[in-house]
């Protein structure tokens, strides 16, 4: 009964947001497939995303995730795609630069950079200041965008932590925590959540100044406009929200 | 001039040639493509940089202390394991060149969970404020570990193919152990020695696993080489080649050096 519930409501969700098309409702979805290429960091958020949205509409969502600039090449080159979801706004504006969407891109979701830490915060670092002199902190080196981030934070605090080492990928910067070598990672607040009880994530104070933004869009040459809306619209609705923000994501 | 002195007695299928130079250009083909996308103009600019500088050098010093390293310890091992027979020899055979066939990151994971400050060494010493991640230290370890073994299987195969009339006269004439090693034995290996501690040395410059998950990566102290070129790659493109080139260019020297020594000291054995 519950479950009929919410599908009707979803249905009457998509109805009201597909207002143009106005067709995707469950049984035209049905047995259709809508293509999302979307961030590396969308994995966890986007597949359960995607099996809700398939329960409630009867699509299936089929994925492609990588890098965000990897995924504009792809779709430059002719992939088949639906939908566009990146983890930044220029790499989308790469896209729609090159008329590869089709409509205004949606932010629907915010990630933020945290510092991670051992469990239960032994080393008791509080921000990036005073409280890391003498500990071991490891950061993403400047070019890579999580690099790129964490120098406009130092900059808006006006502090520059000594790390030890700067890596080429978060995921280094999170293993180097995970493993004790380093007493504190500069991480985005979806990576710490990712890593469950690993670490512990302890927010920076101003770091919500520097926001990454996550906007997504349909791409110019989906074959099915109404179903690219209707996942758009999945995501940056109630439910998809509350699943992005499950994650770690912030809301736009 | 030296070709008149080649053999040629011993001429091959004309058919051997195909798949020879099929071979040859499978390995010969992506280094050509990588020399084609160098921006050789750019090139003394690109190598000018800071991080260049501080790679290139970085890498040249721990290199050079792994070197010190490999020898000292790996001689030691090599003549060990050639005298010796046995299982354990066997074993301790394996074990010493287990290091040239792993991956890369598991010889930098194995490093990682024994002297990392959670390891099975590095909790000891972390007790007594000994700490090895993030220093130049570590570089010099992971480079050791994985080129070590090129140097023993060098200096152990030719101690096994030594004539051993030379080391038994000199010992019926009463020669001690040591005398006889050292005047007999490693004269004997020179070549043996210079051709594996080439390799040993170009290995040692391309070490990129335990940097990467137990040293990290920091300019002028643990940043090397083949760490910049990894980051380049993402940053700036053109100094990822540039540095490639370096590194290329040096590892082709370190092989003429290793390929010219081996073809001497046959040509001796042979005339």
């Amino acid at each position: 009964m519950k479950k009929l519930v919410a599908a009707l409501a979803a249905a009457l969700v998509l109805a009201g947001c597909s207002a143009p098309a106005g067709t995707s409702s469950p049984a035209v979805a049905s047995g259709k497939t809508v293509t999302v290429f979307a961030a590396a960091s969308l994995k966890g958020a986007f597949t359960k995303i995607g099996d809700a949205f398939g329960a409630e509409t009867g699509a299936k969502v089929s994925y492609n995730f990588n890098g965000s600039s990897a995924l504009v090449d792809q779709l430059k080159g002719g992939a088949p795609a639906d939908v566009f979801a990146s983890a930044d706004e220029s790499n989308m504006k790469k896209a729609t630069d090159a008329a590869l969407t089709s409509g205004k891109p949606t932010l629907f979701a915010t990630n933020v950079l945290t510092l991670a830490v051992a469990p239960g915060n032994p080393a008791k670092i509080t921000g990036l200041d005073a409280s890391l002199d003498g500990k071991k902190l490891v950061v993403c080196a400047v070019g890579v965008p999580c690099g790129n981030a964490l120098a406009t934070l130092e900059k808006n605090l006006g502090v520059s932590p000594k790390p030890v080492s700067q890596e080429q990928t978060v995921t280094d910067v999170l293993g180097k925590v995970t493993s004790g070598e380093a007493d504190a990672g500069v991480v985005y607040a979806t990576d710490a959540k990712s890593a469950g009880a690993k670490v512990t994530a302890v927010a920076i104070p101003g770091s919500e100044k520097v926001v990454n933004n996550y906007p997504i869009a349909a791409t110019a040459s989906t074959k099915d406009a109404a179903l690219a809306r209707a996942y758009i619209d999945y995501v940056t609705g109630p439910k998809g929200q509350a699943i992005l923000t499950e994650f770690g994501f912030g809301k736009p | 001039m030296s070709r008149a002195r080649t053999p040629q007695a011993r001429p091959l299928p004309g058919w051997l040639f195909v798949p020879a130079g099929l071979a040859l250009a499978f390995v010969a083909l992506p280094i050509a493509g990588l020399l084609t996308r160098v921006p050789w103009l750019r090139l003394p600019a690109l190598l000018a940089t800071p991080e260049s500088v501080d790679a290139l050098a970085l890498s040249l010093q721990t290199c050079a202390a792994s070197l010190i390293l490999t020898i000292v310890l790996g001689l030691p091992l090599a003549l060990a394991i050639a005298r010796s027979t046995g299982p354990w020899a066997a074993v301790a055979r394996v074990l010493a060149v287990l290091p040239m066939v792993l991956p890369p990151v598991v010889a930098g994971l194995a490093l990682l969970v024994t002297l990392g400050r959670r390891g099975l060494l590095g909790a000891h010493l972390s007790a007594f404020g000994i700490e090895i991640g993030f220093t130049t230290l570590a570089v010099v370890i992971g480079q050791t570990f994985v080129a070590m073994p090129y140097f023993v299987i060098a200096v152990e195969a030719a101690l096994r193919t030594l004539d051993p009339g030379f080391e038994q006269v000199a010992a019926t004439l009463g020669a001690s152990p040591s005398r006889v090693l050292s005047r007999i034995t490693l004269p004997l290996l020179a070549p043996a020695f210079v051709s594996g501690a080439a390799m040993a040395l170009a290995r040692a410059l391309g070490e990129f696993g335990a940097t990467l998950t137990f040293a990290g990566s920091l300019q002028g102290v643990t940043q090397t080489l083949p760490q910049a070129i990894y980051l380049a790659r993402e940053v700036e493109p053109d100094a990822a080649l540039a540095l490639s080139v370096v590194l290329l260019g040096l590892a082709a020297a370190l092989m003429a050096v290793s390929g010219l020594v081996n073809r001497a000291a046959s040509g001796v054995s042979d005339g």
